[in-house]
């Protein structure tokens, strides 16, 4: 099958900083491709390098089987991007920030404006049409940048932490737009730090941290490969890490809370009640998150 | 490294998208934009034509008003094209993120700066094209020849616009900016033939001010339009001008280039 992007050995390198180092991946045609990992992990220095903003340092990567290096005027004219700063025109209202943006592409006014009052509706600022930028919420500004990065209508849509910043239904809104898109056939790739965001979207993701790739696959399947696939929580207790240490159990203590990753979340919890006396006992099921926490640790990333 | 500041850019048409975008912006505030040029001659022509002429009388044999006539003109594109191309580019590009919204479409880094000093040209010629109705209203200019002086604010307007970008491309920060405004610009305004003859000048500042003040050569082409007085000089002049605008033109968008692609 075509890769829509195909990266080999990709770096990176500002200065003596290796942001991104050597990563690997590749893009299908109609998948929703995530990048996960915490601040500072290089994947908006990825994203910056796929849609031609940022020459790579070694390494190679084509979108649609050309080089940004070379052909980033054609790549740009098929990409749509939503950056994770918001970048709307001020000067001008919600309306006229569409039209000015379809003419960087070449496109005719009269589809210019055609198409802008078919993605307002799309997402839903219709009302807001001639307001200016300054009077909209956060949610209704992610809305109008992803409106603009369908101007060109692309084949490939980059998001960067696409909706970082907003309040859950501003969230919901987003996703739901993003799976829309999907469902049409539309390649996206995203960037995000929400790990809920990732098991919602992404057909496939990689989690990056520290400038490498440290994982590839769909979220079910790097839950059950990484974690396992429950887990049962119970108060840090000397009583209750005692006796699980006497079954035989193995465990790992965060703050106050000690976890146990196991496929047979039931019987744990069952012996945890029954055998070490523990007074809180929560079995649930693993998540995208506690394989992330489990592959890039615990510490305070910054 | 240094060859690679004066590579010749690779530009297409996109640059007039980077140009209209402005040019939007500048018809939607028309209001506030059309005021200063009306009233900035007014100030200049009674202050210092009527209330210093008085004085001065005349210049040779040209009235103190008609020799400071063409100057405000001057320095009007100087203004416009400097200030826009200073500190409205870098609020452009630092504050509003535009550039970097622009150039995520097929509009290149080259081209949006190119589209960026075409339009602080534009913006000189339009300044004058409004300046020159309150001048001609007065009869400090001669017509039809000062009619020239429109298409020759968009060549000394790129002048303008081309040093400010270079500063623009280098400066720290928006505070930084004051320093190109008082320490270049100023002293421009002041030596370059502007109020009053440079000849009165010592030999060293005469040399001085037509070898490095732009404004010098923008001030002597003016005179000569608006009291038609056309010298050889003035070729002179104007290639000093064509020379020095095509390479700060290419030095201008490499050294943006460099600073926002990393």
């Amino acid at each position: 099958m075509e890769t829509v992007i195909e990266a080999s050995n990709l770096v990176k390198q500002f200065g003596s900083f290796r942001a991104v180092d050597t990563i690997n991946f590749s893009v299908r045609p109609g998948e929703v491709f995530g990048f996960l990992g915490p601040n500072g992990a290089g994947k908006t220095t990825t994203m910056k390098m796929i849609q031609c903003a940022s020459p790579r340092t070694s390494g190679s990567l084509s979108v649609f089987g050309l080089d940004p290096g070379t052909h980033s005027h054609e790549i740009k004219a098929m990409i749509g991007v939503v950056p994770q700063e918001t970048n709307l025109d001020t000067e001008f209202s919600t309306i006229e920030n569409l039209i000015v943006y379809s003419r960087y592409f070449g496109i005719p006014k009269e589809v210019a404006e055609e198409r802008a009052e078919k993605l307002l509706d799309f997402v839903q600022l219709t009302e807001k049409r001639d307001v200016n930028i300054e009077k909209l919420s956060g949610g209704m500004k992610r809305r109008l940048i992803l409106a603009r990065a369908l101007v060109n209508q692309p084949k490939l849509l980059i998001l960067d932490e696409p909706t970082i910043g907003l309040d859950p239904q501003a969230r919901h809104l987003i996703w739901e737009k993003l799976k829309l898109l999907r469902s049409l056939g539309n390649t996206i790739v995203l960037t995000t730090h929400y790990l809920e965001e990732a098991e919602r979207l992404c057909d496939r993701l990689v989690i990056m941290n520290n400038g490498t790739i440290l994982v590839e696959g769909s979220p079910a399947e790097l839950v059950r490969d990484h974690v396992g696939s429950g887990i049962v929580e119970a108060e840090h207790s000397p009583e209750v890490v005692e006796c699980l240490s006497h079954m035989g159990i193995s465990y790992e203590v965060t703050g106050d809370i000690v976890q146990v990753v196991t496929d047979n979340p039931r019987l744990v919890a069952q012996e945890l009640l029954r055998k070490c006396d523990a007074k809180q006992v929560l079995t649930r099921a693993a998540t995208l998150e506690d394989v992330f926490l489990k592959l890039t640790g615990r510490g305070l990333k910054e | 490294m240094i060859q690679d500041l004066f590579a010749i850019p690779r530009l297409s048409g996109n640059a007039w998208t980077v140009w209209k975008r402005n040019l939007d912006v500048f018809q939607k505030t028309w209001r506030v934009n059309l005021v200063p040029p009306f009233i900035e001659p007014f100030l200049y022509l009674i202050a210092l034509g009527f209330g210093l002429g008085g004085f001065v009388g005349y210049i040779g044999d040209v009235p103190y008003i008609d020799f400071i006539a063409p100057a405000i003109v001057a320095v009007s594109i100087m203004n416009s094209a400097f200030f826009e191309c200073t500190y409205g580019s870098y609020v452009r590009m630092y504050y509003g993120k535009t550039f970097d919204a622009i150039i995520a479409t097929p509009v290149s880094i080259e081209e949006v700066i190119a589209g960026e000093l075409l339009w602080g040209a534009t913006r000189s010629m339009i300044y004058t094209s409004l300046m020159l109705p309150v001048l001609i209203l007065f009869g400090v200019v001669n017509v039809p020849t000062s009619l020239l002086l429109i298409p020759f604010a968009f060549l000394g307007g790129l002048l303008f616009a081309c040093i400010a970008m270079c500063f623009t491309a280098v400066t720290p920060s928006i505070d930084a900016l004051n320093y190109p405004s008082f320490l270049f610009i100023t002293p421009m305004l002041l030596f370059s033939g502007t109020f009053f003859p440079i000849t009165v000048l010592p030999p060293a500042l005469q040399a001085f001010a037509f070898a490095v003040l732009p404004l010098t050569h923008v001030v002597s082409i003016c005179r000569g339009i608006t009291l038609t007085l056309f010298t050889p000089f003035m070729l002179l002049d104007l290639a000093w001008i064509a020379i020095v605008t095509t390479v700060l033109f290419i030095l201008a968008i490499n050294l943006m280039k460099r600073r926002l692609v990393v």
